[in-house]
């Protein structure tokens, strides 16, 4: 089956030529941009800019280092949450119990519906007046009139709140996926040498996942970082950009001040940093290596 | 730097599935493979409140939908479409139905047919460049689409194919491709190899022999990348937002995102937009997630 053909190039043809336009070009133009002065709306003053954006990203401007620390927040709440809920969600329909199916469903099924939609719907969840705050507060829990999203305490609660509940069942989904292919002898032999329930799971279940969940926290993690439209559409950024992450500021950046120029150095500086943390997350972690 | 290089190849390996063999499908193997039942209320009592956490905010939308302007009652009766009428004929979530299934169907199509080529070439080849092709693919993960905004808006004046559901569709296979490749190419390679070649021997082309023995068998796989795909496709926010200024060119979720901020106070009309977005990407994945479970252990995210 290993002979030398054209076959392959021929098959891979029309994603090569996709990856170079959509996503090649475009990381070119990027770093080509962060080099640039490069504002729409004064297109005289463009030109070479040399490090002039990075300079200014770094020593003079506070909401990029404030940005840079949320998302750092945003993740690592977020991803430890989600891998904590998920790798229980995913062990209880694991279980045999009837109705496993439709259980299932149902608790996936958030994952169906992220970015706008979540937002809608928890919108609905936590408004003020017709939420479920002010029909607990008429069952006497709470307070009336609690509004979650407006209050700068509780906002970043409500988001993570609002993550979780469409991000906890991809991790099940994936963690359910390789909890499957265990083999069953492993927990059989683990019961003849009467180990208890506790000590199969420390000692067969996590050992076998550990590549699933170190691959699935870094994919997790990477998305999370780059999340826009739940935070975007729930919050906008606010209250006075107390939840703006890196790539919230860049759209800001490029979509209302059109500067294309500092907007790109953000990007680049966003883009080393999850390059930097995977690598080092992969090498920490002993990714692929054998327990 | 070999050491790092080292640990990339492994974790090709690893995203491609190459070290274990698929489990065996349907239901039989499914119901065998749990341990036994530990403590019921281990079981039920988490999963009950898990439940809740899940289904009472759908359940949220789906009253607010139902019940007419002014109500309060947290059981609907009886149910009114007036909300449903607003959103669907007056602010048009009909047009961005529309427009969003299409969307969602091409990408579909184009996302199955070209990971299933890429994969079976990944899968069943030795080429050179394939290394750096995969590691193109992975990389590709750590790009953030926001972050890609600012020269896809320039690309995509140039190319005329701003306002256009053709050019959303090709941002998003682009995007969608990478992932799905590498998960297909997993399941091809745990397909066996030697009815191909038995296939081959007896005279069959290369092709043939694919169409005939491979393909029915990647079924599951097709399921789970091409649902994969449209969900996605149906979800996408930030390309159609950015690429899609004509409201006859709105997808839902650029609709709906319009409906939050211009009826603060509609919320019959959010919901029953949400409804609308929502009812047909549940329906589908409610179908296909014993795929998708399936699919994923089978092929992808390996360890």
């Amino acid at each position: 089956m290993r002979t030398r053909t054209w076959a392959p190039y021929a098959l891979i043809a029309p994603t090569l030529v996709l990856m170079a336009i959509f996503l090649v070009y475009p990381i070119g133009s990027v770093v080509y941009y962060s080099l640039q002065r490069y504002n729409v709306t004064q297109p005289w003053k463009n030109g070479f800019a040399g490090l002039d954006n990075f300079t200014r990203m770094l020593f003079d401007d506070p909401l990029f280092w404030q940005s840079l620390a949320f998302s750092a927040k945003w993740v690592v709440v977020e991803v430890g949450l989600q891998l904590l809920l998920g790798l229980v969600l995913a062990l209880i329909v694991n279980e045999t119990f009837i109705g496993r199916g439709v259980a299932r469903a149902l608790v996936f099924s958030p994952w169906a519906v992220s970015g706008v939609l979540t937002t809608g719907i928890w919108i609905l969840l936590l408004n003020p007046s017709t939420g479920i705050f002010q029909v607990l507060s008429e069952w006497g829990v709470g307070s009336p009139g609690t509004s979650v999203l407006g209050n700068p305490d509780t906002v970043f609660d409500a988001l993570v709140v609002t993550e979780l509940w469409r991000g906890v069942p991809f991790f099940a989904i994936l963690l359910l996926a390789d909890l499957q292919s265990i083999p069953k002898d492993l927990y059989e032999a683990a019961s003849v040498d009467g180990a208890s329930r506790w000590r199969r799971f420390t000692s067969v279940t996590l050992p076998h996942l550990k590549d699933a969940i170190i691959l699935s926290t870094l994919l997790r993690a990477v998305w999370e970082f780059n999340n826009v439209d739940l935070i975007y559409t729930l919050t906008g950024g606010g209250p006075a950009n107390q939840t703006t992450t890196l790539p919230l500021y860049v759209a800001r950046q490029a979509v209302d001040s059109h500067n294309f120029g500092y907007g790109s150095a953000l990007t680049v500086a966003g883009f080393l940093i999850l390059l930097f943390f995977s690598i080092a997350y992969l090498r920490l972690s002993k990714f692929g290596s054998r327990a | 730097m070999t050491e790092t290089l080292g640990k990339t190849d492994t974790l090709v390996r690893e995203i491609a599935g190459t070290t274990h063999a698929p489990p065996p499908t349907g239901r039989r193997r499914r119901r065998a493979v749990a341990e036994e039942p530990g403590k019921p209320w281990m079981i039920r009592v988490p999963l009950v409140l898990y439940l809740l956490f899940t289904l009472v905010p759908f359940y949220w939308m789906l009253v607010f939908a139902v019940r007419p302007t002014g109500s309060t009652q947290l059981v609907p009766w009886p149910v009114s479409f007036e909300h449903f009428d607003t959103v669907w004929n007056d602010i048009g979530f009909g047009v961005f139905f529309y427009n969003s299934v299409v969307m969602g169907l091409g990408v579909l199509v184009f996302v199955t047919i070209l990971s299933v080529m890429g994969g079976y070439a990944l899968a069943r080849f030795r080429f050179r460049g394939q290394r750096v092709f995969l590691l193109a693919m992975l990389c590709s993960q750590f790009i953030p689409g926001a972050m890609m905004l600012i020269p896809l808006f320039v690309i995509f004046k140039g190319l005329g194919l701003l306002n256009s559901i053709t050019g959303l569709v090709i941002a998003e296979v682009a995007f969608q491709l990478p992932l799905s490749l590498i998960l297909m190419s997993g399941f091809i390679r745990n397909i066996s190899v030697e009815l191909e070649e038995a296939a081959m021997v007896d005279g069959c082309s290369r092709p043939r022999a694919f169409f005939a023995v491979v393909l029915p068998q990647l079924k599951p796989a097709l399921v789970a990348v091409g649902s994969f795909a449209f969900i996605g496709a149906w979800n996408n926010f930030l390309f159609a937002l950015m690429f899609a200024t004509r409201q006859d060119k709105f997808t839902l979720p650029v609709g709906l995102s319009y409906t939050l901020g211009e009826f603060n106070t509609d919320f019959g009309a959010l919901a029953a937009g949400g409804v609308v977005a929502a009812v047909p990407v549940v329906l589908v994945f409610a179908v296909v997630q014993r795929f998708l479970v399936q699919g994923l252990s089978a092929g992808a995210v390996k360890g």
